[in-house]
């Protein structure tokens, strides 16, 4: 536990050097795609008062100078299957992203979305022995969660404090200067599996970059995808990618719960390749040109030419020729995505979202543009259901603000105000055993 | 979905003939050239990092070439011959242009200048004529030209067709000044114009003397315009400790004139002598240096007829009282030692 502060710590030291430098990258990587945005930090007061602009949700002091999107590369379920074409394909998005930006970059943070997340919900009690609570003790709460065994090889992403609660008065953001005689905390803690962690890192590492930061891509995604509101009232985010649906359940400004469904939209396309015997290229060009879910009569009567493959690997589909309606395309798709949504409610139903108190869920990512699902996901999923696209950032191009792009917004949000977690708070003196040395120490030096 | 296999296919196409088909060939794919990985290598990727780095960049852009043009000209300089032929090809080609005919000057003109300066104005040329208005360097003849005493203006030009033109105003010689070591001309401001072999060279000029007199040249002038009547009888004017004027009259007469208001104090020696005839009698010395209170300093044979007259016995020169009967005798050396005096003043 003591290694992953440290290494946390050194991360968050690294997001300061980059701030101070005024450039950073983020980097998602995804299943289908990767994309890159270079940020440039001005600081704040670009925009004065009487401007009309507000703080923005903490969004007015960078703005993006550079964007790039790839097709992913050596991915699968979210996680780095092959190291060097995972590798080739950071080098493209960054290089090209850089080339946009003219500057160059040595900061990422980046955002994985596989790799099994779980959370845990962890709590500490202390008490205040000075009858207020202090920074000191803030730390000292932290230190004292009770940690479960997560099992082995597993890292911590993410550990936010949630919740503290001074004596009988719960639900407190800030608890400094509080009176009382114990403080309570709740963390939640997001723990993935460390293997997939360390390939990220060295992907990484062997691109000539600096990671400042990681991030879980359903968390990201849905601080892009909800508003304030939602993120307070309580609202899921469900990130439906290319490999991998994330989920992610939001109240009180906070991350309660992250999981993923190992599903996503590459199934579908799966499934058409298989079920039309079109190639893979031409079934995602299906899926996105004429996919749906509702099937109407009318899709019945609007047939769409399928040329065998165009591609290198059409073999000997090249003199194909064939027409299949609308109508079976939809009949290939739908129950994959109810499949999906099935899975998404099981896991919402295991974190208990039937007892929020608000239950609106947010669809985004990629998957969640095909015409139609929304309808769908109200049948599966309940009733409060919209999609979400991403929160509008200074200076993005109009074809990264698709709900695709949710995560990667939501990674520039994150890089610019990333919420308190265990690791910005000092930890306990007594936990530092080379410093309490020192301080024996120097008293005999002062007192012999 | 059923329709969509090939023996739906197959049955759609039934009235057509089967394709024509050379026996055991089947239509190959063509071959697709390989596709080209988009991924920089990692060495592109590192240059472009590098070549995104500002310092990178600007050594690359702007000290490299830098340094490539300087390396060349350096090294196609280091060499003694080639620099020597591209001097040498410089100053050929500023010669040629130089000496064209539109530059050359061929005569030189010179007005208002008695020969003397004539003479050292063309001996200060610094080149022979003709030669080109490049090497003449007006501002420094000028600057020579005007060392010359007798000079106190030129104006030099070069005027169309290749004359150098020499405009010179002389100084004309006001005063004549005696000193330690010659007597010289001098202008009204004081400045020299020539030395003087001796006092008769310009009889028609008055004559100045002792040390600082030729500073006040001005004021001599003054004192020589206001002496009009007894003009004939002025010897000179002596600079007094380079303080005030003394107008030296022949039979070694002297009048001390106050250190300001010089010529007023002249002009009351002048009445003086128009009203009483006073410069007329045995008189050695008029002074006037107190404004109020004019003294005379009569002379020997004056003293010497009043002590006579007193029946005092006479005195010599050396205001001693001498024998009764060498009396005669000794009036007589004073009297030669004043024209002595005198001659030696002219």
């Amino acid at each position: 536990m003591g290694d992953l502060y440290q290494v946390q710590r050194a991360m968050r030291q690294m997001r300061r050097a980059a701030l101070a430098r005024g450039v950073m990258a983020v980097l998602d990587i995804g299943t289908s795609k990767m994309s890159c945005i270079v940020l440039q930090f001005d600081g704040p007061g670009q925009f004065r008062e009487e401007d009309g602009v507000g703080p923005m949700a903490g969004q007015s002091n960078f703005r993006v100078i550079g964007a790039a999107t790839t097709q992913s590369r050596g991915m699968r379920y979210g996680e780095i299957e092959t190291m060097a074409e995972t590798e080739r394909a950071v080098r493209t998005v960054v290089s090209s992203a850089q080339k946009r930006a003219g500057v160059r970059v040595d900061h990422v943070i980046a955002c994985l979305s596989g790799a099994r997340p779980s959370s845990y919900g962890l709590a500490g009690e202390v008490s205040l022995d000075s009858g207020k609570c202090t920074e000191h003790d803030i730390g000292a709460v932290l230190a004292a969660c009770d940690v479960p065994d997560f099992g082995r090889g597993r890292e911590v992403l993410h550990a936010q404090p949630v919740n503290f609660a001074v004596d009988g008065r719960s639900g407190l953001s800030d608890p400094r200067d509080h009176v009382g005689n114990r403080l309570a905390v709740d963390v939640h803690a997001l723990t993935i599996d460390g293997d997939a962690a360390g390939n990220l890192v060295h992907c990484i590492r062997r691109c000539d970059l600096e990671l400042a930061g990681v991030a879980s891509a359903a968390y990201v995604a849905g601080r892009a995808a909800l508003v304030e509101d939602e993120q307070e009232l309580g609202s899921a985010c469900i990130d439906m990618g290319g490999g991998i649906t994330g989920v992610s359940i939001f109240v009180r400004k906070h991350m309660i719960f992250a999981d993923a469904v190992r599903m996503g939209g590459e199934l579908v396309t799966q499934d058409i390749a298989r079920g039309l015997r079109v190639s893979t290229q031409m079934a995602e060009w299906l899926k996105t040109r004429h996919g749906g879910i509702e099937a109407t009569g009318r899709d019945d009567r609007e047939m769409i030419q399928v040329d065998g493959g165009t591609g290198a690997d059409a073999g000997d589909w090249d003199h194909d020729r064939r027409a299949v309606s609308r109508a079976d395309l939809i009949g290939i798709m739908r129950p994959r995505v109810e499949e999906i949504l099935d899975e998404v409610r099981a896991v919402l139903d295991a974190a208990g979202f039937d007892c929020m108190p608000s239950r609106q869920i947010v669809l985004t990512g990629g998957g969640s543009q095909i015409p139609g699902l929304e309808t769908l996901a109200a049948r599966i999923l309940g009733q409060n259901v919209r999609i979400g696209r991403p929160l509008r950032i200074q200076g993005l191009a109009q074809n990264m603000t698709t709900p695709g792009h949710a995560a990667t917004v939501g990674l520039a949000l994150f890089a610019a105000h990333p919420q308190d977690e265990w690791w910005d708070f000092d930890m306990p003196v007594s936990s530092h055993g080379a410093r309490s040395v020192r301080r024996v120490a120097r008293w005999f030096r002062n007192h012999w | 979905m059923q329709h969509l296999t090939r023996d739906s296919q197959r049955q759609a196409m039934l009235g057509r003939p089967a394709p024509a088909r050379a026996p055991g060939g089947r239509p190959q794919p063509q071959a697709r050239p390989a596709r080209r990985d988009p991924a920089p290598s990692r060495l592109a990727y590192r240059l472009n990092r590098i070549w995104l780095t500002p310092l990178y960049r600007r050594v690359l852009r702007l000290g490299v070439p830098a340094f490539a043009l300087a390396m060349v000209v350096g090294l196609y300089l280091s060499d003694e011959t080639r620099r020597a032929e591209i001097s040498g090809s410089v100053t050929a080609m500023v010669e040629k242009v130089q000496t064209r005919d539109e530059f050359m000057v061929h005569a030189m003109k010179i007005e208002g200048a008695s020969p003397v300066v004539d003479k050292g104005l063309r001996a200060m040329l610094p080149v022979t004529l003709p030669a080109s208005s490049f090497d003449i360097d007006l501002e420094a003849l000028r600057a020579s030209v005007m060392n010359l005493d007798a000079v106190e203006k030129v104006e030099l030009r070069i005027e169309p067709g290749g004359v150098l033109s020499a405009v010179v105003t002389e100084r004309t010689p006001a005063i004549l000044w005696r000193h330690a070591r010659g007597i010289e001309l001098l202008d009204a401001t004081g400045h020299r114009v020539a030395s003087a072999t001796s006092r008769d060279v310009r009889p028609d000029l008055p004559m100045i003397t002792g040390e600082g007199a030729n500073a006040n040249t001005a004021e001599a002038l003054a004192l020589i315009e206001a002496a009009g009547p007894i003009l004939p009888r002025v010897r000179g004017l002596e600079r007094m400790g380079a303080r005030r004027w003394d107008l030296v009259l022949d039979r070694g007469q002297r009048i001390m004139l106050p250190e300001d208001r010089a010529v007023q104090a002249l002009e009351h020696a002048i009445a003086l002598d128009r009203t009483q005839t006073l410069l007329s009698r045995d008189v050695a010395v008029v002074d006037l240096r107190n404004g109020d209170r004019p003294i005379v300093r009569i002379g020997m044979t004056a003293q010497n007829t009043l002590r006579r007259a007193r029946g005092e016995p006479e005195i010599g020169p050396d205001g001693k009282i001498i024998e009764p009967d060498d009396g005669k005798t000794a009036a007589k050396p004073g009297k030669t030692t004043a024209a002595a005096k005198s001659s030696k003043k002219g």
